[in-house]
């Protein structure tokens, strides 16, 4: 039998909780920082404005395109590599004298006198009142998602649990976010699917963990709490390391051949998944314990398990 | 059970390895039909140049015709366009090469969103500021003749920054106003402001008017614009309300964003004509029109000579629907603007019994360019209907003579000539062919590389329940495609495709934890049979719980995200959904299938 982990006994996981909460908290803190000084990046989605994507017929000189980008219409512009050494992206910010598609032929005729083989592949406008509310709707989401949870998770487990997982969602969400900030990513609606998407798969982990819990609790009588996380995240480490790896896999198949368009989602996945994992360990389970977890708050939903009928749903 | 579900799945999923057909579309426009003689005409074209016809078909008046390649299509599309004229639009499209006994049956495969196949995506605002200055313009112009219709005084109507604002010059006359416009207008509220000897009655739309106003808006525009969207010979393009002020406009295969642009914006009108009754339609059709007329064609067929003289403009046109007489005979109610309405009647005063023609201006794209880049547009007229003036008419008259059809088409007509609101583009997005191709590469090799090492693991890792898993995981994608094939809305989108290289990843949790639970059960020294009972029971909630919430963000995310961010929540829904089908359901059925009942010693895992 092929096995990752073949521990003998309990890792006594919580033993390492302080340092590493405060490592937590600092990393929380220290994205807060950036994302206070910095800010983050915000791509078309939300900002508004223009971007033309462009391949050429050989290595284009970003150079040469910028000094070409002289009208009025086109200032500002922002000229970069996309991809590839021929693919070029060409951001224009919204302006209130021109329009999209003047803007657009500015930078068509500018560039077609650098290469006149040169392709159009992608335009996109997005007017500022849209973007304004995409981002507004994209804040909501994530409350409304978080919100959600924490009664789901309460309902079914408890509310000392669900508060802890979702403390490990914003964790991770924050963290996310701290790092797109600090590395200045460009932030889009991918990213925010990507962002969602980890919420999701990071409470998937937490769930995992304190279903092992709440089972221990009633297995194990005599243990103290701290124990039967001890114990039940020790027996969950095997899965959580082999479904983290298998995402992980396809997520980086997905950042290294998806290609540009959906990079930002699969950085957003990549960096989601490695907090959430860790999160869901450390930063879930220890706030339960402090929040004083015990046997006695996990007895009521033992009725509502049992009454889930599980051999009617086999075949 | 199992096998019935995941075969269904595969069977939707099989349109999907067909591809596609080259084909070029035929539908018709301005009253036209495409019929079985259309399609005979065509393919005898296409006969005599020497093009072959893989296979024609008339479906839903439409007229589809697959050809071999790409070379073939665009040459069979000017024939086609050259040989039926201008009352038919023909279009380039891919259509599905799904074969007709799986067609019969369904079966057709995903729908790609635009990131994929390339187009265009417009997302349009209804100016409802305009729309809404109309209606009070309107309004404004009704309480003047109501008001001198009553004989009720009044010092002034103006278009105030509360409202519209009636003066009057003392509080009995505005008492008595107030009482008449309420009782003859209910979709207004009046508020009496009058400040010491400013008598003062201000009269605004109600909620359920002012919704009903911006509802027609809305309404009106998305019929023009479908109208304008099929004009431009574009298969299956999209035109659909987002919202109370937005309406979206998808035009797949599009590359020339400028052109659709101009046509989504183009205008077409109406004119009102007096019959030239005294000309000689069989001279005028020689060419010997009479002085100050003009030789125009019906639309219904057959010349008609007109006056030059314009009575009316459809700019004054402020609504029209299609109603019926007291013989219940079909008839289009027009109503005119307060300045329409005085023209009107004092031309029709004179023409009682005359003929007067309606006719139709519109300006189509010919496909050309001017030599400045800019698009040629073909100026169209055409005399929609012709009525006898049965009395002098007013703000409001109808327009009889016509068949039921007719007062249905004229009124739409009538409306989309004039936009009551203009619309504005706030959002674009143009996706070049090469780029949808390349995306459609991208994504299909992060599947297969993502899916190869995820299956490998598994196979070595927990050898024969790794071979059971490994097969789950194959049905499993295949009852995504295969959903997602079935659901008409469902498009797939890149984004979309990561989801499902996402599912692939996360799938497999499902059978991990039922695994690493077997094993643990196993080390604990329970019998075979126990510990892979007691690991499906006990990792079954786990697995429910982990996935309610991961499809709960999928949901919410589908809620909030646009185009291709709903194409991932909705992947990821369906594969959450399969995934625990075929994880939990699928593996077990296997499971049981090879060691169920059985004394076994010693398990694969």
């Amino acid at each position: 039998m092929l096995q990752i982990l073949n521990v003998k006994g309990t890792v006594n996981f919580l033993r390492h909780a302080l340092p590493i909460s405060i490592f937590s908290a600092v990393l929380v803190l220290g994205s807060i920082v950036t994302l206070a000084t910095k800010g983050i990046n915000w791509g078309l989605d939300f900002t508004g404005g223009t971007v033309v994507e462009l391949e050429f017929s050989k290595p284009a000189d970003l150079n040469a395109i910028r000094t070409n980008l002289s009208t009025e219409a086109v200032g500002g512009a922002v000229v970069q590599n996309f991809g590839s050494s021929r693919d070029v992206l060409i951001r224009l910010p919204v302006k209130d004298d021109f329009k999209s598609e003047d803007q657009v032929n500015d930078v068509m005729d500018a560039v077609t006198k650098l290469d006149s083989s040169v392709v159009q592949k992608r335009v996109e406008f997005v007017g500022p009142q849209v973007g304004k509310e995409l981002a507004e709707q994209g804040g909501l989401a994530v409350l409304v998602a978080l919100i959600c949870i924490l009664i789901y998770v309460s309902f079914r487990f408890e509310w000392r649990l669900a508060l802890g997982s979702v403390a490990a969602l914003a964790h991770d969400i924050i963290v996310t976010l701290g790092v797109f900030s600090l590395l200045q990513l460009e932030f889009d609606l991918t990213v925010l699917a990507g962002l969602l998407t980890v919420v999701g798969y990071s409470l998937n982990d937490t769930i995992v963990v304190f279903d092992r819990i709440r089972e221990n609790f009633l297995k194990l009588r005599k243990s103290t709490p701290e124990e039967v996380v001890n114990i039940s995240i020790t027996q969950t480490m095997s899965r959580t390391i082999i479904t983290t790896g298998t995402t992980l896999v396809v997520v980086v198949a997905l950042f290294l051949k998806g290609g540009t368009m959906i990079h930002g989602f699969a950085t957003a996945l990549l960096m989601g998944i490695f907090v959430g994992t860790f999160s869901s360990i450390y930063v879930a389970s220890f706030l339960a314990i402090k929040l004083g977890i015990n046997r006695e708050h996990m007895m009521p939903v033992e009725v509502e398990k049992e009454g889930a009928d599980q051999d009617a749903l086999m075949p | 059970m199992v096998i019935l579900i995941i075969a269904i799945g595969g069977f939707y999923a099989i349109p999907n390895l067909f591809g596609e057909d080259h084909a070029v579309q035929v539908v018709a426009t301005r009253g036209a039909e495409v019929s079985a003689s259309t399609l005979s005409t065509v393919n005898e074209v296409l006969k005599s140049k020497g093009i072959a016809v893989k296979r024609s078909e008339l479906e839903n008046g439409q007229l589809l015709v697959r050809l071999n390649n790409g070379e073939e299509q665009l040459v069979a599309k000017e024939i086609i366009s050259d040989a039926l004229g201008d009352k038919y639009t023909v279009a380039l499209n891919l259509a599905p090469a799904t074969p007709k006994w799986l067609e019969a049956m369904g079966g057709s495969p995903m729908k790609l969103g635009l990131d994929l196949r390339g187009g265009v995506h417009f997302l349009m605002e209804v100016d409802m500021g305009e729309a809404l200055r109309k209606m009070s313009e309107a309004k404004v112009a009704d309480f003047r003749t109501d008001l001198r219709a009553e004989k009720i005084r009044y010092a002034g109507i103006r278009n105030g920054a509360k409202g519209i604002e009636i003066k009057f010059r003392d509080a009995e006359t505005l008492a008595k106003a107030e009482n008449f416009l309420k009782s003859r207008s209910n979709d207004m509220v009046f508020v009496d402001k009058t400040v010491g000897d400013d008598y003062v009655l201000v009269a605004n739309p109600s909620e359920a008017y002012l919704k009903q106003v911006k509802e027609e808006a809305l309404q009106q525009n998305i019929t023009t614009l479908r109208n304008r969207v099929n004009e431009l010979g574009v298969a299956e393009p999209v035109v659909q309300r987002q919202g109370a002020e937005r309406i979206i406009v998808e035009l797949p295969g599009v590359q020339d964003t400028a052109r659709a642009k101009e046509i989504l914006s183009a205008t077409a009108s109406i004119e009102f004509h007096m019959v030239d009754q005294k000309a000689d339609v069989q001279a005028a059709m020689s060419g010997r029109v009479p002085a100050g007329s003009e030789l125009y064609q019906r639309r219904s067929g057959g010349p008609v000579v007109l006056k030059k003289a314009v009575m009316l403009t459809g700019d004054h046109i402020q609504g029209a629907q299609p109603s019926f007489d007291e013989y219940s005979r079909p008839q289009v109610s027009i109503n005119l603007d307060a300045k329409g309405g005085s023209i009107f009647s004092n031309v029709t005063k004179d023409n009682i019994g005359n003929p007067m023609a309606t006719l139709f201006i519109e300006y189509k794209d010919t496909g050309e360019k001017n030599a400045d880049g800019s698009v040629k547009m073909k100026k169209i007229e055409e005399v929609i209907s012709v009525a006898t003036i049965q009395a002098r008419l007013g703000r409001n008259f109808v327009i009889t003579g016509l068949e039921h059809a007719e007062a249905q088409n004229l009124a739409l007509l009538l409306r989309a000539g004039a936009l009551i609101a203009p619309v504005y583009i706030v959002e674009e997005r143009t996706i070049g062919p090469s780029l949808g191709a390349e995306n459609i590469q991208n994504g299909m090799q992060a599947m297969i590389w993502g899916m190869a090492v995820v299956l490998i693991f598994m196979l070595v890792y927990y050898r024969g329940f790794g071979l059971i898993a490994n097969l789950a995981l194959t049905a499993n994608l295949v009852m995504v495609v295969g959903v997602m094939s079935m659901i008409p809305g469902a498009v797939l989108t890149l984004p979309g495709i990561a989801g499902m290289v996402l599912t692939v990843g996360m799938a497999v949790d499902g059978n991990v934890l039922i695994y690493e639970r077997i094993r643990e059960e196993l080390r604990n020294g329970r019998s075979v049979q126990q510990a892979i009972h007691e690991g499906y029971g006990n990792a079954f909630s786990t697995i429910a719980d982990a996935n309610i919430t991961t499809f709960m963000t999928a949901l919410i995310l589908f809620a909030v995200g646009t185009g291709a961010v709903k194409g991932f929540a909705v992947t990821l829904m369906i594969g959450i959904a399969t995934s625990m089908f075929t994880s939990i359901v699928g593996t077990r059925s296997i499971v049981n299938a090879i060691w169920g009942g059985k004394r076994v010693k010693k398990l694969s895992i």
